[in-house]
């Protein structure tokens, strides 16, 4: 909405009593007015900065926080001020758009936090004035871009194990794409790349005269035809990895029709080509010259090297951004350069043995002389003639030097990014280390607080307390939210060393695994429904685990079955051995999980990325895997849920 | 306006054809408009001129200046804002004709007190200068009485502002024929044009008018 549009608006309805003599319909009545006509002082306390304002200023956009009744949310009685826990500076941004009607964007702030404030007092972004717009858009752009980085590393990247069930096919495209996943794929990048460079020399060498010993021939001999059954063999060589790669790369890509298009793959199938077309042409004379230039192409192995060096790759990046620069210099030069060889041409026209037969001879003198190169092996003769060569090789200093400077810093731009994204890819792993760190760091807590024996109902006293009221409030209620929901869903948190273990003990089968898996829990003694948590935590630990060693699901369904059905009680668990024994908590365990068995199996295959999101480390993922289960174990919950849940 | 003639200029600009300079000339721009500045008369003036309370006069020009901080309104600029209030059609017509209307002193500028008055005549006034202000707005040439031509004028501007999607469909003589209606009730001699005392006495005699004119007592 217009700055000024609140204010006009009584003019304008006033102005309407222009109409009114015209009017052939009686008109409607004036909508009811409110009673408060004077203006009033608002004051708008934000974090201890209070601005005031007059109220129809705020009143003047009534979509907004500030301009509807939202605002009285935030009101404080006592204090008879607006209250806004939010930053000061950037509200100050947003009272001026009341205002003034434009809404600036503050330079030295990030432009994330302005776009929360905006977020937060109901101000679209698009009423950003247009001052302040395109440093606004650009800003956003440059970190929306970063952001998309940093999501596409972390899945493309280095970091998650491969998702289970994977094909052959995926996992060969990704250690082709990303070489250091494994060492196969090392030593198949070096490999190729070694041979790329043998390649490349055999070309090079193949042409260099080499004396032959045996032949006194006057006449010296490149070494390729020297010694050509070796040449031949190394060619082959090369041929035959270069195509076997083509091959690979074709099955193991994802779309085949966008991998025969891509530059890359193009690049191959040139480097490949001559060889075969070379091997079915026969060796006649009339076609052995073109035969001869179809060996040219075989210097384009050099671009395969384009996939092993990322300054190459930036190279080509950056002359086809500055596309049109380049198209410019060109065509710019084409022109200075046939206005030149006219002028030239008839300069020179006179003289007699001269090098400027024809304008095209002449374009040889004014793209040598208008680089700077100078050859000398054309020279103006004529006075005329001397003259313009001058402004000819001036001329070209400058229109060379034009474009330069844009394509440079076009360079320039672009490799500071790839720096930027190698460096900030490296600190991902940290940084994402730290994150796991802190999330399991609450879950380890809670976890030593158990084992300290804080979930001690009966308060066997004095030893508890002392280890427990290190704690702070924040963590107690922490602590206590998380036990409620471990009683809630009859499982406990573990951390992984014991979980892997109890995985590895799982694949061994049979009731030994259970008792080692139990036995390596941290349970408290003397929680009442621990006894039948094991079982379920053993299920967990089955499922989990199966995720992370990408096992596919219809095999965890089987152990599901096998586990539920196995109705051996467990008295090897340690929590069992201290705590008395409940049946009938057990009896109902059971009657769960025959249910929660049967009803686990029709469950449909669960996607890589469920999967994956498991295999995530740190209490969050614990976490949701532990609510999946819970569902299972609550008797009162449909089974629709249940589906659900395991999806 | 100046500022508008800035803009087209610099598009213009863009096609390299080195005719405009840019720079020095909005410099030059700015500087001459920024040095036209209009304050009104005091407080009390304007309280005694006009049918408002202090607490209005303060509130209007407190918008007024928000909104017009040289402290007054040209032309060009009230048919911008005048056209936002009726984005379907064009309006621009129908704000020359009430900018005519509130420069009453026709310099080619709406100052506050011009504002304030027109405004204070509108929604203070009695039913006689509510309709005396209304006539002025019909009357264009400003010579007493309104002829056929003045009022379609008027009328057409006014239809004008309906724009294209009107349910019924606008047609090409409606403006002619509300003319015709308005002649044939406002005009008692028929002589083909509408003196003041005319209007008055027929407005007067129209209940609907009447009634109507209650509309705008609450408006500020």
């Amino acid at each position: 909405m217009a700055a000024g549009l609140a204010t006009w608006l009584p003019f304008a309805r006033a102005a309407a009593v222009g109409w009114l003599p015209l009017a052939q319909q009686p008109l409607p009545p004036a909508p009811g007015v409110k009673a408060s006509r004077g203006d009033e002082v608002l004051v708008v306390n934000v974090s201890g900065r209070r601005f005031e304002t007059w109220k129809n200023t705020l009143d003047r956009y009534p979509d907004t926080l500030l301009g509807s009744s939202e605002k009285e949310f935030f009101y404080d009685a006592d204090s008879g001020e607006y209250f806004f826990d939010r930053d000061p500076d950037m509200f100050r941004h947003v009272l001026n758009f009341y205002r003034t009607g434009r809404l600036h964007c503050p330079r030295q702030e990030c432009i994330q936090a302005f776009d929360e404030e905006l977020a937060f007092y109901g101000l679209v972004p698009e009423l950003v004035g247009d001052c302040c717009l395109e440093e606004y858009r650009d800003r956003k752009k440059e970190n929306a871009e970063r952001l998309a980085e940093d999501e596409e590393a972390e899945q493309t990247g280095d970091g998650p194990a491969l998702p289970a069930g994977s094909s052959l096919r995926q996992r060969l495209w990704r250690a082709f794409e990303n070489p250091h996943t494994s060492t196969a794929a090392l030593v198949f990048y070096y490999v190729t790349g070694f041979f790329i460079a043998v390649s490349v020399i055999a070309n090079v060498v193949e042409t260099i005269p080499c004396r032959g010993s045996a032949r006194r021939s006057s006449r010296e001999q490149p070494c390729g035809e020297r010694f050509p059954q070796a040449f031949f063999c190394m060619d082959t060589a090369c041929v035959l990895i270069f195509t076997g790669e083509y091959l690979l790369r074709l099955f193991a890509a994802p779309s085949r029709c966008r991998f025969l298009r891509s530059v890359m793959s193009l690049i191959d199938v040139v480097a490949i080509l001559p060889y075969y077309i070379g091997l079915l042409v026969p060796k006649n004379d009339d076609v052995s010259g073109a035969f001869v230039t179809l060996r040219v192409f075989r210097v384009f192995r050099i671009f395969k090297f384009s996939r092993h060096s990322q300054g190459l790759r930036i190279l080509g990046y950056t002359l086809k951004s500055c596309a049109s620069e380049l198209g410019f210099l060109l065509f710019s030069l084409t022109m200075a350069i046939i206005i030149f060889a006219t002028v030239m041409f008839y300069a020179e026209k006179g003289t007699n043995k001269t090098n400027f037969t024809s304008i095209p001879a002449a374009f040889w003198y004014t793209i040598v002389t208008m680089t700077t190169l100078g050859y000398g092996d054309m020279v103006p003769s004529t006075i005329a003639g001397k003259i313009f060569g001058s402004i000819c090789s001036l001329s070209g200093v400058l229109v060379i030097a034009l474009p330069v400077p844009v394509i440079v810093s076009n360079f320039s731009r672009i490799y500071h990014q790839n720096q930027r994204a190698d460096k900030r890819r490296a600190q991902q792993k940290v940084r994402l280390a730290r994150i796991r760190l802190a999330k399991s760091g609450t879950t380890n807590a809670f976890l030593q607080y158990k084992q300290n024996g804080g979930l001690e109902d009966s308060g066997s006293g004095e030893e508890q307390a002392l280890c427990v009221r290190n704690r702070s409030a924040f963590e107690q209620q922490h602590h206590h939210l998380l036990h409620c929901l471990e009683k809630t869903t009859c499982h406990e948190f573990t951390d992984e060393l014991t979980f892997s273990e109890a995985l590895g003990a799982v694949s061994l089968g049979g009731r030994t695994s259970r008792s080692t898996s139990v036995s390596s829990q941290p349970t408290g003694p003397g929680s009442l429904l621990s006894s039948c948590c094991p079982r379920r935590a053993k299920r967990r630990a089955i499922r989990l685990a199966n995720s992370t060693a990408s096992v596919s699901r219809g095999s965890m369904q089987e152990l599901d079955m096998l586990a539920g059905l196995h109705r051996s009680p467990a008295p090897q668990s340690r929590s069992s051995l201290n705590a008395k024994p409940h049946d009938s908590l057990d009896r109902n365990c059971d009657s769960r999980d025959f249910v929660a068995a049967i009803i686990s199996i029709p469950t449909p295959p669960a996607n890589t990325p469920d999967e994956s999101q498991l295999s995530s480390p740190g209490g969050g993922g614990r976490a949701s895997s532990t609510l999946r289960n819970s569902s299972l174990g609550t008797p009162c919950l449909f089974p629709e849920t249940v589906k659900i849940s395991s999806l | 306006m100046r500022g508008q003639g800035r803009k087209e200029s610099l598009s213009d600009s863009r096609d390299l054809d080195g005719s405009y300079d840019q720079l020095t000339d909005s410099v030059e721009d700015e500087f001459e408009l920024s040095t036209v500045c209009h304050r009104p008369e005091g407080l009390e003036q304007l309280q005694e001129q006009t049918k408002f309370t202090r607490k209005e006069l303060q509130v209007l020009y407190r918008g007024f200046k928000n909104e017009c901080p040289s402290g007054i309104v040209n032309e060009e600029n009230f048919k911008q804002i005048y056209s936002q209030f009726f984005p379907q059609g064009d309006s621009s017509t129908y704000a020359t004709f009430l900018f005519n209307a509130f420069d009453t002193n026709h310099d080619g500028s709406v100052s506050f007190e011009d504002f304030v008055a027109g405004l204070s005549v509108i929604l203070r006034g009695t039913v006689d200068d509510r309709l005396n202000w209304a006539f002025n707005l019909y009357d264009l040439n400003k010579d007493g009485c309104i002829t056929k031509e003045e009022m379609l004028d008027i009328m057409k501007s006014i239809y004008d502002m309906m724009g294209k999607y009107t349910y019924p469909a606008l047609r090409e003589e409606a403006p002619r024929e509300h003319v015709e209606s308005f002649f044939q009730k406002m005009d008692r001699n028929k002589d083909g044009v509408v003196t003041i005392e005319e209007f008055i006495e027929s407005c007067q005699k129209d209940e609907n008018i009447m009634r109507s004119m209650q509309l705008f007592d609450n408006v500020i």
